[in-house]
């Protein structure tokens, strides 16, 4: 299972209490995982990616092993920690708001 | 039993107040979705009890929220906004091109008999409608079409569509308001427009009498003369007797006719409000004194109303969305500020109360009157 947290107001919309538990096929990228949290969660779609582009809306990051991952390609393999649910991957959001 | 229902957006969070018809003592409700930036919440005149909000931050986006218990709970429901085509450019503050791109919805505007129907108002500016109470939405494209769009200019809170009014008598025809393109009119249900800017004068653009580019605040109608329309200007109180065809100034004695708000008596059509502001540099009331005015010849002759608003140091602002009138028989007025209270005249305005204060800042006030 992977492991995502997400800021504060996601998971109040999402109505869940703490780290969200995903079951994903295939390849675990950025792509696959928000595919399947918005799958899960269909208020969350527009919240994290914009609509249309599909790109990580600008004042969120994206966090996994202590290293940044916001500006890896969405299709990019996440570090085997986050793949094997030792580690979080983390939608954060950038400081002073969120 | 009759009774009062204000629904008020703020910068953090969306608040409901309840009266019963004596309007003496308010019920608060919120806040709901708390943090976020509510720029509008209004309920349905088919059904009180449906309500819509239309929530957002710069972090995560437009969400649109709708009750169906008069505010109690909300369910959030569709937030794909996506403009019609390739959306093309409209002019950026410097008078470059600039890509059109959804920011937020200002202003959500049910239809009168359908409490599926709904329109917003967005950012950049466009107008969008949703026929199953807010799932889906699209973009009603006449609009951004009439094809002077690469002409909008934002202005100092962006390129908004803020106010929408629809003619009771004939629901074809319809009035929305852009900052900084000007006033428009339908008349066939949205499928195409026409700017109505004839006889407004903004000393912001190269021609001051330019078909668009007018920074219009607010619109407002009394649902009784169709064909009668005040306008508060970025500068300048207008009216209009002919749909919006032609303009003219009242303003009369304003002590400043800059503002934000202005809005109708539900009794008496040419009963208007308005709250000056002292200037666009400065965004608050002249003086420090809080004042609304009331024309009751419908402008031009202007009456400070005084009772009960701070007359010292006050140095809030009163924001474009921010007053709203209930249609109880004796006319219920009400706005909010930037410093967080919302005040209301059960009288017509001849004297006010802070209803609630300390809100975070009031972006909207609407009001419902519960038969």
């Amino acid at each position: 299972m992977i492991r995502v947290i997400l800021p504060w107001h996601l998971r109040n919309l999402a109505r869940v209490d703490s780290e969200v538990m995903l079951d994903v096929s295939g390849q675990i990228t950025q792509r696959t995982v928000l595919d399947a949290l918005e799958n899960e969660y269909p208020v969350l779609r527009g919240t994290i990616r914009d609509h249309v582009t599909a790109k990580r809306r600008p004042f969120l990051r994206f966090f996994a092993c202590e290293e940044d991952l916001s500006h890896e390609l969405p299709d990019a393999p996440l570090p085997d920690a986050v793949a094997k649910g030792a580690e979080p991957f983390m939608v954060v959001g950038a400081i002073a708001g969120g | 039993m009759s009774g009062v229902r204000v629904l008020v957006g703020t910068r953090k969070g969306a608040f409901t107040l309840e009266s019963d018809g004596k309007r003496e003592k308010w019920e608060v409700n919120g806040p709901h979705f708390g943090g976020w930036e509510i720029y509008h919440l209004k309920g349905s005149p088919a059904d009180p009890d449906r309500l819509y909000a239309s929530q957002s931050t710069g972090w995560f986006g437009q969400l649109i929220q709708r009750s169906s218990d008069g505010g109690k709970t909300w369910e959030p429901v569709g937030n794909k906004f996506v403009y019609d085509g390739v959306p093309g450019t409209h002019q950026w503050y410097d008078g470059t091109p600039h890509p059109w791109e959804f920011k937020r919805v200002w202003h959500l505007e049910p239809s009168l008999n359908d409490p599926d129907h709904v329109y917003a108002g967005v950012e950049d500016a466009a107008i969008f409608q949703t026929t199953d109470g807010g799932q889906n939405w699209a973009e009603m494209p006449g609009l951004r079409g009439h094809g002077s769009g690469s002409k909008w200019t934002p202005g100092a809170g962006g390129l908004g569509l803020h106010t929408i009014v629809i003619d009771a008598s004939n629901q074809k025809r319809m009035f929305i308001a852009i900052s900084a393109a000007g006033a428009f009119r339908t008349d066939d249900g949205g499928a195409t427009w026409k700017p109505i800017n004839q006889g407004l004068r903004s000393q912001h653009i190269p021609d001051p009498t330019a078909e668009v580019g007018h920074c219009v605040h607010r619109i407002a109608m009394h649902k009784s003369r169709p064909d009668t329309l005040f306008m508060q200007k970025h500068w300048d109180v207008m009216r209009t007797d002919d749909a919006g065809e032609s303009w003219r100034e009242i303003s009369g004695n304003l002590p400043t006719d800059f503002g934000f708000v202005v809005d109708v008596h539900a009794h008496d059509p040419e009963t208007i409000y308005v709250v000056p502001i002292k200037s666009d540099s400065e965004h608050f009331p002249p003086d420090g004194k809080l004042r609304v005015y009331r024309s009751k010849s419908g402008g031009e002759e202007w009456e400070a109303l005084t009772k009960g608003l701070p007359q010292q140091n006050c140095y809030v602002n009163v924001l474009r969305d921010a007053m709203a009138v209930d249609s109880m028989d004796a006319c219920g007025v009400y706005f909010g500020t930037t410093g967080g209270q919302v005040y209301a005249s059960k009288d017509g305005g001849d004297s006010w109360t802070a209803i609630m204060r300390d809100l975070p800042a009031v972006l909207s006030v609407e009001v419902q009157t519960l038969k």
